[in-house]
């Protein structure tokens, strides 16, 4: 296919993104009758999700097919990225939404609850007079009950250095295909998928503990909800970033991939590195702060 | 980095065509073919959300209660905004961006043909999620457009699919704007350096970035709605150490951007339209690039202008205050702008350009009224009422909507290769302009005068202004059955006249798709030209 070298790619009839709105919308359709207490909203949140596996597998193993028959020029090359960035970019603008919240409450309106201060948004202390401003907090409704805050040494720890690490490993695989050592791309790309998820895996223990001996749930007051929606998000990318680095794993043991051609892999590192920095983040000032 | 080339030749033939029947308009990956679908389906939601409008000035038509219940009216407004904004205004300058950004920069195509496609379905999904709560147990959504708690998270069944409609839209959204930005960076033709592009290609750079950066926070925004409704989260109850106002600072941190990202693409339409019919290059074009980027970055530091009277550290309403100010400045360099390029100049009265004169009159007057508002102690007195109702809607109507009408006259010749009737045009465009002045003008006495917004009956003494609105507001909707016809004339074969391939006089000096063949063919720039306009040096 040299004839294609040079010739941006532009593909014509492409049928799986309306598949994925298909697959999208039936989920989300679904999961909103779910909470509203409508037994069929299960069924059509997997019917959805079925839909949406499909489509990804479908959407993914053409694209591969067309990056290895050579019809992806440098120009394409420079899209992918670009995009793969901006989306990053995105998805940094929604974790900053969970990080201002846990800054905003901790630092101006549990103490405005309080009457801490002097700002008009300050309570007059009346309703709540023996509400004080500590964190973490449940609020002066106690709302949730007593729990016990999560430590920051232990597990959470545990798995900052299995992070840390991982992200060690992915960049040595990225160092074995560029210097077209196939065997070392293989092992960095499987140590950290496996890092990955057992990452996944101390985080679902942790929760476990959270929930059963601690008393923390997602309903314990403003420290709960942003303790578990910053954690429960970021756990959520770590187990796509563990999915797309396997999908990469699979492709690279299969023989894809070349030093000058490997833009599924270095998006899938780069998105590695966001969760990386993400829970560094989430370490520094939802654990130990 | 301009790495613009050849199409892809597929092995079994040499030119594609569209594809045949219905299927063509679901699989395309063809901008234009996208940029069709999006400007149609803008100005169906265009209808649906006019409709609604017409229900409200109905309602309020006469004091008392006549015709819906005060629940249902709450709705109309919410979600006559909520579609206005999301399904008419910006998916129609996403269309523009579709149809005419490739075309404006030499390129083959859009960057991500696939996820164009994808961008636009989900649009159609998100819409169509919102609707299906008009239907619903406990109506639609009547929060109002920000969907403010602890009122939103009343609503009825509507209130995850309304969330969810905002997820989906905002996946259109993002996945539009990283389209726009991969191709405007990427598939220029290669004299086309970033400071000779056409200002609604800058305008609509700078738009994408402002998407990028707001659309996931709103998102994030309305998920902690969900929860706070569904999972026993605290974020907005202050029993549980949480805050509603915070919801109002993330709200607005989305919100004041996402008025800019649909009026810099307007700016940046009207920067193309005034030259053409001035004959004369744009004045000051770096400055209007310039102005574009300090809009775009003051958006996101003025957001609490919208909650002056939440409470505020007194430091706070100052900060806001003198920051929204400062927005004043690059707007009217652009205002400026626009009136010195039609100074002087050989200026004729098209249709597309008496849209746009107005659009530079009454917008100023949007902006004014802005000032105004953005003056925190008499915000006091001007927050809530109809004369914030009066401020957005200049900005909005008689600029945005007014500039997309002037749009769609100015390329409808060169994308249907068929003339509108000009006779018709004018006459859409007198009776808009002045109903809309009567729609909207009298809405900024009643402000003054403490007329509260989002209420379905008010007290006698604003009847007199109200009913003249009202009678504005059914002028100016039915006036606009006059636009649907004339454009669906002119995609039939128009006044019979065959357009020549710059349309406009001299066109073609002032941007690449007037060099192209009217009507434009479906694959265009298979390989990048080879000269470019310069009429702006
Ligand atoms: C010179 C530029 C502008 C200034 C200084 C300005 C200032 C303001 C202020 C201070 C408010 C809040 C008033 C209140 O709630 O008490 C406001 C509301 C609003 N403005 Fe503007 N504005 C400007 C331009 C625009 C533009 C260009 C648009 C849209 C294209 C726009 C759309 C809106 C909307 C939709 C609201 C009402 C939001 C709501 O409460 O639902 N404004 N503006
Ligand atoms: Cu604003």
């Amino acid at each position: 296919m040299m004839s294609t070298q040079g010739a941006y790619y532009i593909p014509h009839k492409a049928t799986w993104p309306i598949a994925a709105t298909i697959g999208l919308m039936t989920l989300l359709a679904g999961f909103a009758n779910y909470l509203n207490g409508n037994a069929a909203g299960s069924t059509f949140m997997l019917i959805g999700l079925s839909i949406f596996i499909i489509m990804i597998g479908g959407w993914f193993t053409l694209q591969a097919t067309e990056s290895e028959t050579g019809m992806y020029n440098k120009g394409v090359g420079i899209s992918y990225r670009m995009a793969m960035m901006w989306f990053i970019f995105s998805e940094i603008m929604f974790f900053a939404v969970f990080f201002g919240t846990l800054w905003y409450t901790r630092n101006l309106s549990v103490d405005w609850l309080a009457s801490v201060g002097d700002g008009p948004g300050r309570s007059s202390g009346m309703l709540w007079p023996s509400f004080e401003s500590v964190w973490p907090t449940n609020g002066p409704g106690n709302v949730g009950g007593e729990y016990e805050p999560m430590g920051a040494f232990g597990l959470p720890l545990l798995n900052t250095l299995i992070l840390l690490t991982s992200g060690v490993t992915c960049t040595w695989a990225h160092h074995g295909l560029i210097e077209k050592n196939r065997s070392q791309l293989i092992k960095g790309l499987a140590a950290t998928v496996i890092l990955g998820f057992i990452f996944v895996a101390f985080q679902a223990i942790e929760y476990q503990e959270a929930y059963h001996e601690m008393g923390l749930t997602l309903g314990s007051g403003i420290y709960g909800s942003t303790f578990f929606m910053l954690t429960g998000f970021h756990g959520f990318h770590v187990c796509v970033g563990a999915i797309i680095l396997t999908v990469v794993l699979f492709r690279s043991s299969k023989g894809h991939f070349t030093p000058e051609n490997h833009f599924a892999f270095e998006a899938a590192a780069w998105y590695w590195h966001f969760v990386d920095v993400v829970w560094l983040g989430l370490f520094i000032f939802v654990y130990m702060m | 980095m301009s790495a613009v080339t050849a199409e892809h030749e597929h092995d079994e033939h040499h030119d594609h065509g569209p594809e045949k029947g219905l299927l063509r308009w679901i699989i395309t990956t063809n901008h234009k073919d996208i940029g069709t679908l999006y400007l149609l389906f803008a100005l169906a939601m265009f209808f649906v959300g006019g409709a609604m409008a017409l229900v409200i000035r109905a309602e309020l038509f006469e004091p008392g209660m006549q015709f819906v219940s005060p629940q249902f009216f709450n709705s109309m407004t919410t979600m006559h905004a909520l579609v206005m904004v999301f399904g008419a205004v910006m998916p129609a300058f996403v269309g523009f961006a579709n149809w005419q950004i490739p075309l404006m920069i030499g390129a083959p195509d859009m960057a991500l043909p696939r996820m164009n496609n994808m961008s636009f379905w989900m649009l159609v999904g998100g819409i169509l999620l919102l609707a299906s709560t008009l239907f619903m147990e406990g109506g639609a959504p009547a929060s109002g457009w920000t969907l403010y708690p602890p009122l939103v998270l009343q609503t009825g069944a509507a209130l995850p699919f309304a969330i969810f409609a905002v997820h989906m839209l905002g996946i259109s959204s993002i996945m539009g704007a990283i389209n726009i930005i991969a191709t405007i960076f990427n598939m220029r033709a290669p004299k086309m350096t970033l400071m000779k592009m056409p200002l609604f290609v800058w305008t609509w750079l700078i738009t994408a970035f402002l998407l990028i950066a707001i659309m996931p926070v709103f998102a994030g925004a309305v998920t902690m709605l969900l929860t706070d409704r569904f999972f026993d989260t605290s974020f907005f109850n202050a029993a549980g150490g949480g805050d509603p106002v915070l919801y109002q600072h993330i709200f607005w941190f989305f919100g004041h951007p996402e008025v800019y990202v649909m009026i810099l693409p307007t700016f940046g339409v009207a920067s193309t339209i005034i030259p053409v019919f001035a004959r004369k290059p744009l004045f000051g074009y770096s400055s209007m690039v310039y102005a574009t980027a300090a809009i775009a970055f003051l958006s996101f530091i003025v957001w609490a202008h919208h909650m002056f009277t939440v409470g505020m550290p007194i430091a706070g309403e100052l900060y806001f205050m003198y920051a929204t100010m400062l927005i004043a400045i690059p707007t009217g360099v652009k205002i400026f702008n626009w009136t010195a390029t039609m100074w002087q100049g050989s200026m004729t009265f098209e249709t597309p350009m008496l849209f746009s004169i107005a659009f530079v009159v009454l917008f100023t007057l949007g902006g004014f009224t802005g000032l105004m508002m953005a003056l925190a102690p008499v915000d006091f007195q001007y927050h809530d009422t109809y004369f914030i109702v009066a401020h957005f809607h200049y900005t909005l109507v008689p600029a945005s909507i007014f500039i997309l009408m002037a749009g769609g006259y100015f390329w409808l010749p060169k994308w249907t290769g068929n003339m509108y009737d000009e006779k018709l045009a004018k006459f859409h465009f007198w009776l808009s302009a002045i109903s809309v002045n009567i729609l909207f003008f009298p809405q900024h006495f009643l402000g003054l005068a403490g007329m509260p917004r989002r209420i379905p009956d008010y007290a006698v003494q604003f009847a007199d202004w109200n009913m003249v609105s009202s009678i504005g507001a059914f002028i100016f909707g039915f006036s606009q059955l006059l636009f649907l016809y004339i454009v669906i004339k002119t995609i039939k074969g128009g006044t019979g006249e065959k357009v020549s391939d710059e349309v406009w006089e001299d066109a073609h000096k002032h941007g690449l798709e007037w060099t192209l063949p009217s009507p434009v063919p479906y694959h265009t720039f298979a390989t990048p030209p080879e000269k470019i306009p310069t009429e702006h040096f």
